[in-house]
């Protein structure tokens, strides 16, 4: 999937807590989405790379896209699933 | 009455400084207890021994201050509990294990099935001195795999699958052996560098990985009087049953070659590094 840009419904910033709040703060945001609809999450480097787009996995979403900003930060785009 | 303190030993009747009192190893197999036993462990601690019990460093469980002559009311209280008695001396002691894949998000192996198989198969079984097994999910190694006289750590085979990959980057970044390149678009896995570890297909936001689960085998490690890390022989082995074999042959060699009160490490020395790995590659090659 190349540059194509995603569209997002709502879009939550976790650079501003750490582990394990990053997830928290994620799952929250996720929790208030209709289902298909899709969550920009914009992460730093490090543990919360490492460990949020997992965890979201884990929690049956989908992840639809990954980017990387200029300034070491990422954008992950994902698709709330609901059970 | 005369005392057999060799028989009361081999059923963890372990002799305490204070006279005809003991401290009574139970058989506990990869650290898992349940709720019913630890009623009956509780209510035996407390009737025959000071209402304590001891953690071990393997995962075991001893109740200490048990009387000489309580041991065969002990016994049948456990018993009533499903609690039995563990082994010391010359023997397969303890098999011990981490959680494992069925709990852990980072398990490669399901260690606690394992140990409840190690168990069936050896557990008590005589040899010329005591033998430990040890199961470790991966390679984070909670349960120090490398200490034990046959060490297994579980670990994934990883292959890359194309069609679902959204090439995010995140395997090459969380891979800590720096094993996985991506050259436009495609990964590539270095399988000199490759640990096992999983880390790529856990981490993977589509499952772009085939796994395929296995071990890694360590011999001859002791961590007592003597330090001593346990190395690797074979490959990975993808296969339970040659996993099976490898153990059979490992605990064969140990019974044939060792001599009394020699641990494995010494006996691989004296024998011959060579001589053990020819078995072990016998069984793993049939
Ligand atoms: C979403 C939040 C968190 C995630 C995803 C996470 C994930 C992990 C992972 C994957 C490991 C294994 C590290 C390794 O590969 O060696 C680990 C270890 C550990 N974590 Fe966390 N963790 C989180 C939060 C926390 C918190 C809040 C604490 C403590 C307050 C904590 C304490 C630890 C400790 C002590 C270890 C063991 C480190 C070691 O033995 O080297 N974690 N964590
Ligand atoms: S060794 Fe691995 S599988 Fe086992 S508990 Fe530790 S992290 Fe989990
Ligand atoms: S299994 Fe571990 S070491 Fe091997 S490529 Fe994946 S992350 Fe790297
Ligand atoms: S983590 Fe998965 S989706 Fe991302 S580049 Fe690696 S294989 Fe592709």
């Amino acid at each position: 999937m190349a540059d194509i840009e995603i569209q997002f419904d709502d879009t939550v910033d976790i650079t501003d807590v750490v582990c394990p709040v990053t997830f928290v703060k994620a799952k929250v945001a996720i929790e208030e989405l209709d289902d298909g609809q899709i969550l920009k999450v914009h992460m730093n480097d490090g543990e919360p790379i490492k460990n949020v787009p997992r965890s979201l996995k884990d929690e049956g979403h989908q992840i639809l896209k990954i980017s990387e900003n200029d300034d070491g930060t990422y954008d992950l785009f994902v698709k709330k699933v609901e059970e | 009455m005369a005392v057999d303190y060799a028989t009361l030993k081999k059923g963890g009747f372990m002799r305490q400084k204070q006279k005809n009192h003991f401290s009574l190893r139970l058989r506990v197999v990869g650290g898992q207890v349940t709720a019913g036993q630890l009623a009956k462990i509780s209510e035996v601690a407390d009737k025959y021994g000071h209402g304590y019990v001891h953690l071990t460093s393997r995962q075991g469980v001893e109740i200490p201050f048990i009387r000489l002559e309580d041991i065969d009311e002990v016994k049948a209280a456990l018993a009533e509990g499903n609690v039995s008695p563990g082994v010391c001396g010359p023997r397969v002691r303890t098999i011990t294990a981490c959680q494992g894949s069925e709990t852990c998000p980072n398990g490669c192996i399901e260690s606690e099935k394992l140990a409840e198989e190690l168990d069936q198969r050896y557990f008590g079984k005589e040899l010329p001195h005591k033998f430990k097994f040890g199961i470790t999910g991966c390679q984070n190694n909670c349960l120090k795999a490398e200490e034990n006289d046959l060490g297994i750590k579980g670990g994934l085979k990883v292959d890359w699958k194309k069609e679902s990959c959204i090439n995010c980057g995140l395997c090459a970044k969380v891979c800590r052996e720096k094993a996985i390149t991506i050259t436009d678009g495609v990964i590539e896995i270095d399988r000199e560098k490759c640990n096992y570890c999983g880390r790529c297909a856990f981490g993977c936001p589509t499952d772009s990985f085939d796994t395929i689960p296995g071990y890694i085998v360590s011999f001859g490690g002791l961590f007592g009087n003597h330090i001593s890390k346990g190395e690797p022989i074979i490959p990975f082995i993808e296969d339970h049953d040659k996993l099976m074999k490898v153990c059979d042959a490992t605990i064969g060699f140990f019974n044939e070659h060792a001599n009394p009160g020699e641990r494995f490490k010494f006996t691989i020395e004296r024998v011959g590094r060579q001589e053990l790995e020819k078995a072990v590659r016998e069984a793993y090659n049939s």
